[in-house]
């Protein structure tokens, strides 16, 4: 319980940093907008030429659109800055200020920022997402609005734990960031469901990089395709990315020695 | 003249060895550049298939040729980003280069010429992977290899230019990053780079035709890949240079209005 007492006190602190720069946030909403028209506009385009694709109709990628922006709001507005923060420490040596505080270490480094304005995707993404379910014109049952709740979840704490143990990588190899750069061109391919990939890809995006798990199975939830076998899957995959993060945190710890050292 | 020389030899020398160093760190950010036109590939070759096998002209494998010949193109259009000259005015980089007896903007066109040697060598293996996995349909003629190796130092130079005017809007604001969002969203609709033109509504092809976002992203692709007439083909090349006397005239006025403003920071 008090990581969770930790994560909320950096919250209150990003907050109250944010709010000094109110315009930021009309910025980042015209920002959104802007990149919430394109979407619709791509799909527009797609659906001028075809009813369905892949299977999905355009309700339903309406749906994994909004995921995509969802997921995307939480990992701009909490796993990137973090793990950035993070990777800087590394390369500074200013990781031992973290350290020698006394609560769990991978933790603190997981909390230390927090960007309110980046929430306005996330809010953008459950928005776009409720308009999907409405044209989609099925009640939601509570079962599937469950799935949807975990599938997201569980979907979250996989791109944790992948963002984590890359970072984890800058203890060995200083320049990681640009292994960021890799991660952004994959995240973008989850704006399309996995289904049509190539099956070398689709398996690529699914286990390599969790892109599917975290966008199109919570999609599938809301569009009615989960099946029960698949939430397993990414609940047991989740828990076991996260065990896996943990103990290569600590495995790369022993190797960090501080860069001023 | 000589010295002009000299110099954009001396510093595309320096930009190509640095970025052979770093030779993980490019293929990370070009690899991670790829997976953006493969979406485009895969969502637009089941659409061709669904329909009979071709939209807008384009088949699957007509597709997969101009996405893979995209890579390189979009791979051209690397420049200094927009974003860019905000740490450049924080920083006092600029006051550096306001010293310097070149016109920085020779810097910057040297500069990154010289890494796109680099990135030209780093992306062929790219290249051939990705025509062993998507099968690309491609057959172009002598004349066509030629105009294209023209054409992509044309877009160079064209989002050179747009980009480094672009940037001079941070002179007067820092709160620039909606307005360079729509700018990017207005060149992904309009350039060719999220679909050829002739899959877009006939209105939206007409709006761009008296745009420069094409002549710097899809006229180079069309080239290799299209089927594009003779006189079409020749007469591309002379659409972006006018692009570039263009733009490139405005963002030399826009430098001496923008200067005029500055004033130093740190440094």
């Amino acid at each position: 319980m008090s990581v969770i007492r930790l994560w909320l006190n950096y919250v209150r602190v990003g907050v109250l940093g944010e709010m000094q720069y109110r315009v930021n946030f009309l910025v980042q909403l015209l920002q959104s907008a802007i990149a919430l028209a394109t979407g619709l506009i791509v799909l527009a385009l797609i659906f001028s030429y075809t009813q369905t694709l892949g299977g999905w109709t355009g309700p339903e990628l309406l749906a994994l659109m909004g995921v995509h922006t969802l997921v995307g709001g939480l990992i701009h507005m909490s796993i990137q800055p973090n793990m950035e923060r993070l990777m800087q420490d590394v390369q500074q040596g200013t990781l031992d200020y973290a350290l020698i505080k006394p609560a769990d270490s991978q933790a603190l480094v997981s909390v230390r920022e927090f960007r309110l304005w980046q929430g306005v995707d996330v809010a953008i993404g459950a928005i776009v997402i409720g308009v999907a379910v409405f044209q989609l014109r099925e009640a939601l049952g509570w079962e599937q609005a469950l799935g949807f709740a975990l599938a997201l979840l569980c979907g979250a704490a996989m791109i944790y734990a992948f963002w984590l143990i890359l970072t984890t990588g800058s203890f060995w190899w200083v320049r990681m960031e640009n292994l960021l750069e890799l991660w952004q061109g994959l995240y973008s391919a989850g704006r399309a469901p996995v289904g049509i990939y190539p099956d070398w890809l689709r398996y690529g995006l699914t286990f390599l990089v969790p892109v599917a798990f975290a966008v199109t199975v919570p999609a599938e939830a809301v569009t009615g395709r989960l099946t029960l076998e698949t939430l397993a899957g990414a609940v047991a995959l989740a828990a076991a990315l996260l065990i896996g993060a943990r103990w290569f945190w600590f495995f790369g710890l022993k190797h960090y020695s501080g860069a001023s050292a | 003249m000589k010295n002009l020389f000299d110099f954009y030899i001396g510093q595309m020398r320096i930009a190509a060895v640095t970025q052979l160093q770093y030779r993980a760190a490019n293929y990370f950010y070009m690899i991670g550049m790829v997976a953006e036109p493969i979406v485009y590939l895969v969502v637009w070759s089941t659409i061709a298939e669904a329909q009979g096998g071709m939209v807008g002209g384009y088949t699957a494998g007509g597709f997969a040729a101009y996405y893979i010949v995209w890579t390189l193109v979009r791979n051209m259009n690397i420049v200094f980003t927009p974003y860019g000259w905000e740490w450049r005015i924080r920083e006092g980089q600029l006051s550096g280069m306001l010293l310097r007896p070149i016109h920085p903007l020779h810097g910057d066109i040297a500069y990154f010429a010289g890494w796109k040697v680099a990135v030209i060598i780093l992306w062929l293996p790219i290249a051939a992977v990705l025509a062993l996995v998507f099968r690309p349909e491609i057959n172009p003629t002598v004349q066509e290899v030629v105009v294209f190796f023209i054409a992509i130092w044309g877009a160079y130079l064209i989002r050179t230019m747009l980009l480094w005017l672009l940037g001079m809007i941070t002179f007067w604001t820092t709160r620039v990053g909606a307005l360079f969002e729509l700018y990017f969203a207005a060149e992904l609709l309009l350039s060719g780079r999220l679909v050829p033109m002739s899959v877009m509504p006939p209105w939206v092809q007409a709006l761009s035709a008296w745009m420069p976002f094409r002549w710097a992203f899809q006229y180079p692709i069309e080239a290799l890949v299209g089927d594009l007439p003779t006189d079409q083909l020749w007469l591309g090349l002379g659409m972006q240079a006018l692009w570039i006397v263009l733009a490139g005239g405005a963002a030399l006025i826009a430098w001496r209005w923008a200067v005029k403003q500055y004033s130093a920071v740190g440094g």
